[in-house]
């Protein structure tokens, strides 16, 4: 124990830390930076890594020749969508039904906080269906899902119809060992929350919904197609889910091999793999490919009706279509060829847990004060009070004075929740003025530095719970909030640092994120069309909140922001 | 003194009222750091329906209170909230008495030793003024009550806040010099959990300094009252233990209270030590372990009543400290008492060297066990090592908190006898260090 009990070493160490405070800080924070980047470059990462119990791509036949059924199918779909002018539910149980499925209905509703102008919803209620394909030995112990959304418009119908050709296709095969469950959801995630909650007996986010009537075994893996069209060029494989969490990487390996194999193309984020990562251009895509992937994981939210599953402990993944316009078509025969052997070898597999994270955990180290001080208590505490008394308030009162809102000025119930959050955001800037002033007069020289040390402490304990939650959103977090933090005193001229604290604030990370995902996904955006996004990024993060328990907006509300506005208490300490 | 301990009142009761009727209260009376096979509610809800219905509570293995316990919940379960709202003030009060008991014991000590000049020259500013002590009882409510610990434990309605509060009042007894109460006291302490009767020895150690009984192995005064603390002791235990069977009817309880502390059946993760070890474990080694771990808790009462035979309450201290790190199935409760105590050595501050550190620890401790607990049995992204590193950095933690007082308090009063500045035989300053 010479560390800890042998006080010269002890004061030798210290004495090396504090001098060497700053340089040290600097170099963890960019070799944090680098060996961050270093993720997209190549012989890092362990591309063809396959887990010992993994899932290969070999021993299964497939002889799916129904595509031209599929589309058919879609197009009945459509007709019976328009007239039903919703989810054509009689059809589908009997569509199901004559295919020799159980099937069953759901009907949920849910009234969400405020209106959302995105999809245009407030109050909303439908039904799910879905159909039980018992397994001919073992029934009723372990489920796999398919589920296609039904969505209003033009969109998806190919996948339902795909989902009813398989049905029969699977139908007539005798070997499944596991259920399958093919489920139709109304409304999207809304409704794939509702049927999972019923499924698994939980309610969490408040949300009324029938019983379910029929039940299948412990649900393993799921997979959702999303088709829009009959032509289809590349096959995108989404896996982020709610949380930032991931489905068990095997599933994408497995899934890029049998791309592979039948002749589709798979693309992950939209983008292509290639092959050439010694040179700039492989690892600027590469590089490319991984800034939006921790885009897509920071903010949260489940980008395919897939993500809600991941709560479950169930692997899932979703499957778009996409139609780019290439020369090489791939066909609902293929897709469908695709779905079958997935699911076959998904059947085959039991669970194993054995997947390696792809992300290195990186400590960013602070600069921490390491004198003993032991002033009042009540010049910490005030701040620290304050700060988290307005992250409360910024959690709770946007969503409930939306009505007054509404009455004192001319906007909409969605805007007014969006601006009351950052109007909220905007005045907790004008507390340390007032507070400071009112209650302790000026304060003094080991005052702040007490409350800098306490700030710091919190931060790097809250970066590092989130960085073990959703690795992405704690990076893009730490890289933003940790130079300014560390370096801030209440003696560096006041207006730039402001200006430096007010534009590294989480606020405007957001902001930046929105611009920096458009670039990425070759969809750049105009200053006033990134604003428009900005707010409904906003008003998103809280309805994810409230109907899925997404906990992005909790997080930045609660301990994020009053942890920032302690440092720009700090700032204006005198 | 009288509002500022009032203020403090109300806004403990504020925050746990608070607390008690939101939603949170459900989800931490499940969390694994709050509660133990040992102390949670639900198992006690368990024991009274048992009960209920004519059959020994200790039949299923769900139920491991003691006999007592159960018949008080029998008769207190409507008011179940009022019990362990009351429990913390409880021990707060005595906690709060004890601190100015003790405050009054030190004065008069060092006033003696003042006028024998028996201090040295340089170490006037080592003495305990009067102003600086008169906050200490406040202090030690204040780090009871608004501890996140206590809080947590009384909204999860964990029964360990009852044992809390006979420890404190034992404590409350033994300072107060009655030996009898302090008797029963401590066997009833040790008839909840048997750990406490490692306190036998600081409360002996206190009666003989009190009464100026020399700690002498051939003195018959010596002998004379180990005998009667003893027999009030065992005594009291046998009429407990005895009483407990005819409430029941059976000796069921022995082996489901005691059996199950020693032999720690249940490896459900804790803030302990013992549940990866013993999952890991392979059967044939099993008992050799069990001695192992369990003798480890009781084994440090002999040289720490050798070193601290002066010092009774640091004693009294660090049995606390040690039983809360080492024992079968610790709480965040067991640590938040000894935690308690801490204002009463703050004279200590200035020897002390690792407390930055520890602080550190214990706070991204307590922040990391839930997130890794969510890892592990949610997300499915950690396992058990993940949640044990935080659980073996924790008890590092404490185990370094406790030894810095330690050391604090030996070098405290090495100072007092031989002067503040020290010097090697040819002049330099010196640095004591704990070998």
């Amino acid at each position: 124990m010479g560390l800890l009990s042998d006080p010269n070493r002890r004061k030798a160490l210290t004495n090396l830390l504090t001098r060497l405070n700053t340089p040290i800080c600097i170099v963890c924070y960019l070799a944090a930076i680098v060996w961050f980047m270093g993720l997209a470059f190549e012989p890092f990462t362990l591309r063809t890594y396959m887990s010992e119990n993994a899932m290969g791509s070999t021993m299964v036949e497939e002889r799916f020749s129904s595509g031209e059924r599929a589309l058919s199918l879609a197009k009945e779909f459509d007709a019976h969508k328009r007239k039903a002018g919703g989810m054509p539910v009689e059809w589908l149980v009997k569509a199901m039904q004559a295919r020799g499925l159980e099937v069953f209905t759901q009907s949920f509703s849910r009234k969400l906080p405020f209106p959302d102008e995105n999809k245009e919803r407030y109050m909303v209620g439908g039904r799910n269906v879905y159909g039980i394909l018992r397994a001919a030995r073992a029934p009723r112990t372990e489920a796999l899902v398919i589920t296609a959304p039904c969505s209003p418009g033009n969109s998806n119908n190919q996948a339902v119809g795909l989902l009813l050709a398989l049905a029969q296709y699977f139908r007539n095969q005798i070997y499944w060992a596991k259920d399958i469950i093919f489920l139709v959801n109304e409304h999207d995630l809304i409704g794939m929350q509702a049927w999972l909650e019923g499924y698994h007996h939980t309610n969490i986010t408040g949300m009324e919904y029938s019983p379910l009537q029929g039940r299948a075994g412990s649900i393993q893996a799921a997979l959702a197609l999303e088709l829009s069209g009959d032509v289809i060029t590349s096959l995108d494989l989404i896996l982020e889910g709610l949380n930032g969490q991931l489905p068990n990487l095997d599933l994408t390996n497995l899934f890029y091999a049998f791309c592979q194999k039948l002749g589709a193309l798979c693309t992950i984020q939209g983008k292509l793999q290639r092959n050439d990562w010694d040179t700039a251009e492989g690892y600027t895509h590469a590089a490319q490919t991984m800034m939006l992937m921790v885009l897509k994981q920071a903010c949260g939210r489940s980008w395919g009706d897939h993500g809600l599953f991941l709560r479950y402990h169930i692997e899932a993944a979703s499957i778009r279509g996409i139609n780019s316009f290439r020369h090489y078509k791939t066909d609902a025969t293929t897709i469908g060829r695709l779905v079958f052997v997935l699911h076959r070898k998904l059947v085959a597999t039991h669970k194993n847990p054995s997947c390696r994270c792809r992300c290195s955990c990186i400590t960013l180290a602070f600069s921490v004060s390491l004198q003993p001080s032991s002033p009042g208590m009540l010049t910490v505490l005030t701040p620290v009070v304050i700060s988290h008394l307005t992250g409360v308030a910024l959690y709770l009162l946007p969503v409930h004075l939306q009505e007054m809102a509404v009455e004192h000025f001319p906007v909409s119930e969605t805007e007014a929740v969006v601006l009351t959050a950052i109007a909220i955001y905007t005045a907790g800037l004008a507390l340390p003025h007032n507070t400071q002033r009112l209650l302790s007069g000026e304060g003094t020289e080991q005052g702040w530095k007490v409350l800098k040390l306490t700030a710091l402490l919190y931060l790097a304990v809250l970066l590092g719970c989130t960085a073990l939650i959703n690795f992405s959103l704690g990076f893009i977090l730490a890289v933003t909030l940790v130079p300014i933090t560390a370096s801030i005193t209440p003696h560096m001229p006041k207006a730039l640092c402001a200006l430096a604290m007010v534009l590294l604030s989480p606020a405007f990370t957001i902001l930046y994120c929105v611009f920096i995902y458009q670039e990425l996904i070759e969809a750049p955006v105009s200053v006033g069309e990134g604003w428009m996004l900005f707010l409904s990024v906003i008003s998103q993060g809280i309805l994810d909140h409230a109907l899925y328990g997404s906990l992005v907006y909790p997080l930045l509300a609660l301990f994020i922001y009053p942890c920032w506005l302690m440092f720009w208490n700090i700032l204006f300490w005198n | 003194m009288a509002a500022p301990l009032t203020l403090l009142l109300i806004v403990a009761v504020t925050i746990r009222a608070v607390l008690f009727r939101s939603s949170l209260a459900e989800l931490i009376s499940e969390r694994v750091e709050v509660v133990s096979p040992l102390n949670a509610w639900k198992r006690v809800v368990e024991g009274l329906a048992l009960l209920d219905l004519g059959v020994s509570p200790y039949s299923g293995d769900v139920f491991h209170e003691t006999p007592l316990m159960i018949y008080l919940f029998h008769f207190t379960v409507d008011y179940a909230e009022i019990v362990f709202m009351v429990s913390p003030y409880f021990v707060d009060c005595l906690s709060c008495l004890l601190a100015s008991l003790d405050r009054a014991k030190i004065f008069r000590k060092q006033k003696y030793a003042l006028e024998s000049d028996r201090y040295p020259a340089d170490c006037l500013e080592l003495l305990r003024s009067p102003k600086e002590m008169f906050y200490i009882p406040l202090k030690v409510a204040m780090f009871y009550l608004l501890n996140p610990f206590t809080i947590l434990s009384c909204v999860a309605k964990s029964t360990c806040g009852l044992n809390n509060a006979i420890i404190a009042l034992f404590i409350f007894c033994t300072l107060k010099g009655s030996a009898l109460l302090s008797g029963i006291l401590l066997a009833l302490a040790t008839y909840q959990s048997i750990y406490p009767l490692t306190l036998f020895a600081p409360a002996l150690l206190f009666f003989l300094q009190r009464l100026y009984i020399p700690v002498n192995l051939r003195r018959s005064s010596f002998w004379c009252f180990t005998l009667q603390y003893a027999f009030i002791y065992v005594g009291s235990l046998v009429v407990i233990t005895g009483l407990s069977f005819f409430l029941l009817g059976s000796w069921d309880f022995i082996p489901s209270v005691y059996g199950f502390i020693f032999s720690v059946p249940d490896l459900t993760p804790n803030i302990g030590l013992f549940w990866y070890f013993f999952a890991e474990m392979f059967e044939h080694f099993r008992l050799f372990f069990i001695c192992v771990f369990q003798i480890n808790v009781f084994f440090y009462t002999i040289p720490l009543s050798i070193k601290l035979k002066e010092h009774p309450v640091f004693l009294i201290f660090m049995q606390i400290a040690i039983i809360s790190i080492f024992k079968s199935y610790p709480t965040v409760g067991d640590v938040a008492l000894y935690m308690a105590f801490l204002p009463a050595w703050s004279h200590l501050y200035r020897f002390l060297r690792n407390i930055f550190l520890v602080s550190c620890v214990l706070l991204a401790c307590s922040a990391l066990f839930p997130v890794l607990w969510h890892l592990w049995i949610y997300a499915g992204s950690a396992n058990s090592n993940f949640y044990y590193a935080i659980t073996l950095l924790f008890n590092f933690g404490q185990i370094l908190l406790v030894s810095d007082y330690f050391y604090a308090y030996l070098r405290r009063e090495h100072h007092l006898t031989h002067g503040l500045y020290l010097k090697k035989k040819d002049g330099t300053e010196a640095t004591l260090v704990l070998k």
